[in-house]
This record gives structure tokens, C-alpha cells and sequence, in this order.
């Protein structure tokens, strides 16, 4: 007998490729998903590849404002300072010894071993088996003790109530939120809107296992790097030029 | 000579008055709570980079003190010392006490309160987090159970099972509960296993300074006789608590200071300017710390119960303080994300947190609440011996 399929296995394992929305009334929707054909397994891990001598400025302005228009978030009215979301920002490092000056987008880096999912208490941090790290909204009771694990500084908490919110991608007051690498967009084939919003070979998504893809050969061309390697954690996101 | 137990009589005037002004800091407590959930953390002065602001530095001060109060109890129970014996109960209602203090602040606080069945029914055991919320409710029950072996006289000959079962417990527990920053490997001011042994020697310190306080607070408000006795043999296990936290405070800050990849952080509390270098030179070491021992151990306030409960008024506020640099400052300093690099933009600044109002309510909310429980259940419950005066408590005492 197959398993029964739970909300969580749902999230984890279903791709909504397809999702037909009926309003019924105002404010009441019927949402019916279709399988996927193409179900999320091991057998994939996607990541992306940021080359920051390809990269400027602009570049990574154009990446955290496409990934504020597709997610919704950096309208809050509320929130002031480091209260504000951050799903991706722009850093801008020095090298102590030579005085070089890098800038690269920095978001989650979807780790193999993350430690925000270790932490979480109620197992709303996940990894699917692809490798995306999400959180499940419905599980999070808002600790922000991920937040405290992340090595990253790539979660936000939502500190206020929240409208006009896209509808593939709720997000909720009191719960911690972070890039999802648009799996809504990926599961249906398409890219991270951050990736897509660079024009050139800046950012390169795709499936690290899959020996025919970009992402797979460019790395094995090219040097890069796992920002806090020490730490073990495997990123899905490789940077190199830093 | 047969300690006999009796409940407080609760009917004065002062009774009454501690009742009303606990309960007024219960209910802006809550206030504060309604407030915050309602609008959003946004009101509060904790933001992404200080996740864990005010409440949490209560909530765990409370924990911790929580397992370190029921000590009193374990020493009677597991060492076998029996001028203990007498405050066991006293040491068992004060860690439940504290303890539902401090858990009613760290629920509060959460982005989601209302989801804590949530938190009840799905486990992750992986978590360090998942693993407390097992710890905590197995204390409310071994305490309450241990409790309930030494109040009935048909379970008595249970009670030192029950209270090696409570000692082991607790230790676990504050081991859990150090282990929360202690397995934060991406932040060099926690990522090390010291803090779980460090916090068990808090627990100690704070656990009895509350204990302390709340035993010479019930005798002297019931007119009931405390001996020197009971309070000297208090005093001394105080100062040795005392002293054993700052060994652990001066052994971490040594090694961090000692490791290069720790030094920044280290040199944060040691040669800034910042609040976090001032409270804890004056707060935690100085106020917390060596003046306590000064009026624990000078040979001219001994006896003096007045600098005794100053001693533990003060091992509490440089406990606080203690808290506030640990968690807020270890957040506040940047994580090391380009080691060898300096970050110029868009993160890496040194966070300075303002605690709003309503956070410090709740915080001093939940100390309201571990009172308030203990001055309910001492007068509903024979929790305190009729007396401590030196002959009760030790028959061989010669005055």
C-alpha cells in the first residue's frame, strides 16, 4: 500500500506544475493542485553559481529588486532598519592584505547540512530533497532560533501584518522567512527571478548533479568557493572570483 | 528533633499588598504581550540582526535559575546533609516557580504563541530547542513528583530516589539549556561546549540568590525564627557559586581571546567603548561578581543578613546583566562571514539594541509570576518549617 501522502511529504515531494484556482465567493478560493509528473527527488540538487568579476553593482541591485517584485517583500510600512525583510542583499567585502573590493549578492546558500533545520524545533525549516531550504509557514511558531544558526545572516522575521501579498508566495506575521530559490518558478521549469534579472553569465542556475548542465560544467572548469567552507555545510550556491 | 511544617497565614494587610503589586506586573505583562502580538515585533526593539531581545534574556535567566534553585533540595537529598533538609520543599516550589516564570515569558515572546501545540506535537530531535521543551515539562514533573514524596509521609522513604532523579534531571536540563548557544557553530561569541557546564554554575549562583531571598523575604514577613545557621552555611555555598562562575567566565574569554578566529569578538567586551563592554566590566564582573564575594567573605559583614540579601540582590541584577551580554552581544557582533575581510556595506556594523517598554514588562513580568506562585502555594501548602531557628536546625548547634 503507497504511503499517504501528509500536508508536509506534499510540500516537500509535489511540484504544484499546475494549480487551477476557482473563486468561489469573495474571499473563498477552491485550490485543486495536480501531480506533478516530474516529482522532487534526491536525484537533483539545484544550485547557482555567482561570478562576481562578472557582476556590478547594478547587477546585484537589478537581483534584490527582481527578487523583491516577485516575492513581495521591502514594502512593509512598518518595520524600520534591521527590521525590514532581506531575502537577498548586497555586501560589499575588502580584502585586509590587498585592499581588493568584491560586492556579491548574498542569500540563502541552500546548504546540504543546514544549520537552521538542524535547529528548528518543530521541523519547519526543511530541505527538500532537491536541495531548496524552505520554511514551512504553517509549522513556524516564530523561536527565530534559525535565525540565530544561520551563518548567513540570510533569514528575516516578518515583524508586521502584512498585505497585498503575492499569491505564490504567502508570508506571515510572527514566522521567519528567507530566499526559496522560487521553487515556484523552478518547479515549473523557469529559473529564480534574481538569476533570470542578470543578463550575461553572472549567475548560473541549474542542477549541480547533472553532468550536461551548465552550472555542473562550469564548475568543474572553473575555481570556486563556499562562503564559511569551514563550516562543512555543502552550499548549493558557489561563488567564485572572491 | 521532627521539623514541623506550616503554611503562612496570608491574612495581613502586607499579604495582600505583595499580592496586588505582583499581580499589577503580571497584568502589564500581559498587556504588553496583547500589544506586541497585535501590531508585530515591529513595536518591540528587536529586529533581524537582535532576534533575541529583553524577553529572552529574562525568560532564560528564570530557566537557569529555575534548576539551580532545586539544589537546596538535591543537597539534602543526594548528599545527605540534613541541615538542608527543612528548605527541600521550599527548594522544590521555588524551582517550579521560577521556572514557569521564565517558560510563560519565552511563549510569549514567540512570533506565534498561539501555535505552541505546534511546538507540543511536532518534534524535530535534532534540535537542541525540541530537546529543552522535553527537558522542561519532564522538571515540572519530577520536581512536582519529588515534591509530592516529601509532603506525604507514606512516600518519604521515596524522596532520595526522587531527588537524585530531579538532580541528574536538572543537570541535563541546564545542559540543554547551554547548549542552545553552545551548538550555534556559526557565531564565534557561543559555538563552544563551555557554556553547558558555565551555565550549570549560574544555575547555582542564581538558583540560590533567589532562594535566599525568598527564604529571609517569607521568615521575616511570617515573624518566623531563621537561625544564623541555616543563613551562614547559605552564604558560604553562595560566595563558592559565585566564584565558580567567574571561573568559567575567565577560562571562555581566555580561550576566545587566545583563539585568533575568536579574538574579535572577544576584544569586543575587553577594548570597546560599547554598551556591551561596559555592562559587562561593571555589570557582570564588578557589580555581579567581585563586590558579592567582597560581601560574602569580608570578615566584617559576617553575620550581617542585611549584606547577605544584598549580596543575592546583587548576584541577580550582574546574573541579568550576564544574560543581556551573552545574548544580546553575542548577537549584536557581526557574524564572520570573510574571515580576512572587511565588510564595508551592506552588513557587519556593530548592533546597538534599545529594549522597548513592553519587552521589559514582560521580562520583569515573568519574575512577577514565580513570586506570585510561591506566595500562593506557601500559604495554601505547608511548604515552611514553623522554624529555623539554630536548635531546629541543627540539634548540635552550641550557640
Amino acid at each position: 500500500m503507497s504511503k499517504k501522502l501528509n500536508r508536509r511529504d506534499f510540500i516537500k515531494s509535489t511540484t504544484a506544475s499546475t494549480a487551477g484556482v476557482a473563486t468561489i465567493a469573495s474571499g473563498i478560493s477552491l485550490t485543486t493542485f495536480a501531480v506533478n509528473d516530474n516529482p522532487v527527488t534526491k536525484e537533483k540538487r539545484w544550485g547557482m553559481l555567482v561570478d562576481i568579476n562578472q557582476l556590478s553593482e547594478s547587477d546585484i541591485d537589478n537581483m534584490v529588486n527582481a527578487c523583491q517584485e516577485e516575492n513581495g517583500w521591502g514594502n512593509e510600512t512598518h518595520s524600520t532598519g534591521h527590521q525590514k525583510p532581506s531575502w537577498i542583499k548586497k555586501i560589499k567585502v575588502k580584502d585586509r592584505a590587498t585592499g581588493k573590493i568584491d560586492s556579491l549578492p548574498m542569500m540563502c546558500q541552500h546548504c546540504e547540512q543546514p544549520p537552521c533545520v538542524d535547529v528548528c524545533p518543530t521541523n519547519a525549516s526543511m530541505r527538500r530533497e532537491d536541495g531548496v531550504v524552505l520554511v514551512d509557514k504553517h509549522l513556524c511558531i516564530g523561536c527565530r532560533y534559525c535565525m540565530m544558526a544561520c551563518p548567513y545572516d540570510a533569514r528575516s522575521f516578518v515583524h508586521e501584518n502584512l498585505s497585498n501579498q503575492k499569491e505564490h508566495m504567502p508570508r506571515g506575521k510572527g514566522t521567519v522567512e528567507s530566499c526559496t530559490l522560487c521553487v515556484h518558478r523552478v518547479d515549473k521549469g523557469g529559473v529564480p527571478a534574481c538569476a533570470e534579472a542578470v543578463s550575461g553569465e553572472g549567475v548560473i542556475f541549474g542542477d549541480l548533479y547533472d553532468a550536461d548542465s551548465k552550472i555542473n560544467q562550469t564548475l568543474k572548469k572553473i575555481q570556486s568557493t563556499q562562503i564559511r567552507a569551514d563550516l562543512n555545510l555543502n552550499t548549493g550556491v558557489r561563488y567564485s572570483g572572491i | 528533633m521532627n521539623i514541623r511544617y506550616q503554611q503562612i497565614q496570608g491574612r495581613s494587610l502586607g499579604f495582600y499588598a505583595l499580592v496586588a503589586g505582583l499581580g499589577v506586573f503580571i497584568l502589564a505583562a500581559l498587556g504588553s504581550v496583547y500589544y506586541m502580538e497585535h501590531n508585530g515585533h515591529f513595536v518591540t526593539g528587536m529586529n533581524n540582526r537582535i532576534v533575541w531581545g529583553l524577553p529572552h534574556v529574562f525568560a532564560l535567566f528564570l530557566i537557569i535559575a529555575a534548576s539551580g534553585a532545586l539544589n537546596v533540595a538535591s543537597i539534602a537529598s543526594v548528599f545527605q546533609k540534613k541541615l538542608y533538609k527543612p528548605l527541600s520543599r521550599l527548594s522544590g516550589l521555588v524551582a517550579l516557580a521560577l521556572l514557569a516564570g521564565g517558560l510563560m515569558v519565552l511563549v510569549l515572546d514567540l512570533g506565534r504563541p498561539d501555535r505552541l501545540i505546534v511546538a507540543m506535537t511536532e518534534y524535530n530531535f535534532k534540535s537542541i530547542f525540541a530537546w529543552n521543551i522535553i527537558l522542561y515539562n519532564g522538571f515540572f514533573v519530577i520536581v512536582a513528583v519529588y515534591l509530592w514524596m516529601m509532603f506525604e509521609r507514606r512516600m518519604n522513604k521515596f524522596s532520595r530516589k526522587a531527588g537524585i532523579a530531579a538532580f541528574i534531571w536538572r543537570l541535563i536540563l541546564t545542559t540543554g539549556t547551554g547548549s542552545i548557544f553552545g551548538l550555534l557553530v556559526a557565531r564565534h561569541a557561543y559555538d563552544a561546549m563551555i557554556m553547558a557546564p558555565k551555565f550549570i554554575a549560574m544555575s547555582f549562583s542564581f538558583g540560590l540568590a533567589f532562594f535566599i531571598l525568598i527564604l529571609m523575604a517569607s521568615y521575616k514577613w511570617s515573624e518566623r525564627p531563621l537561625g544564623d545557621v541555616v543563613l551562614n552555611r547559605l552564604r558560604n555555598l553562595l560566595g563558592v557559586f559565585v566564584a565558580a562562575v567567574l571561573y568559567f567566565v575567565i577560562v571562555f574569554h581566555i580561550g576566545n581571546i587566545y583563539l585568533a578566529e575568536n579574538k574579535n569578538v572577544a576584544m569586543l567586551l575587553f577594548n570597546t567603548n560599547s554598551i556591551y563592554t561596559n555592562l559587562f566590566w561593571y555589570g557582570q564582573i564588578l557589580l555581579g561578581s567581585l563586590v558579592p564575594l567582597l560581601l560574602i567573605y569580608h570578615p566584617v559583614f559576617k553575620g550581617n543578613r542585611s549584606v547577605l540579601g544584598l549580596a543575592s540582590l546583587l548576584v541577580l541584577i550582574g546574573g541579568i546583566v550576564q544574560m543581556y551580554v551573552l545574548i544580546i552581544g553575542g548577537q549584536a557582533y557581526p557574524l564572520e562571514m570573510f574571515p580576512g575581510k572587511e565588510i564595508l556595506e551592506g552588513y557587519g556594523e556593530l548592533v546597538i539594541y534599545q529594549a522597548s517598554l513592553p519587552e521589559m514588562l514582560l521580562g520583569v513580568g515573568g519574575v512577577a509570576v514565580a513570586l506570585i506562585a510561591v506566595v500562593f502555594l506557601i500559604k495554601f501548602l505547608p511548604f515552611l518549617p514553623e522554624s529555623l531557628a539554630d536548635k531546629v536546625a541543627d540539634p548540635h548547634h552550641k550557640a
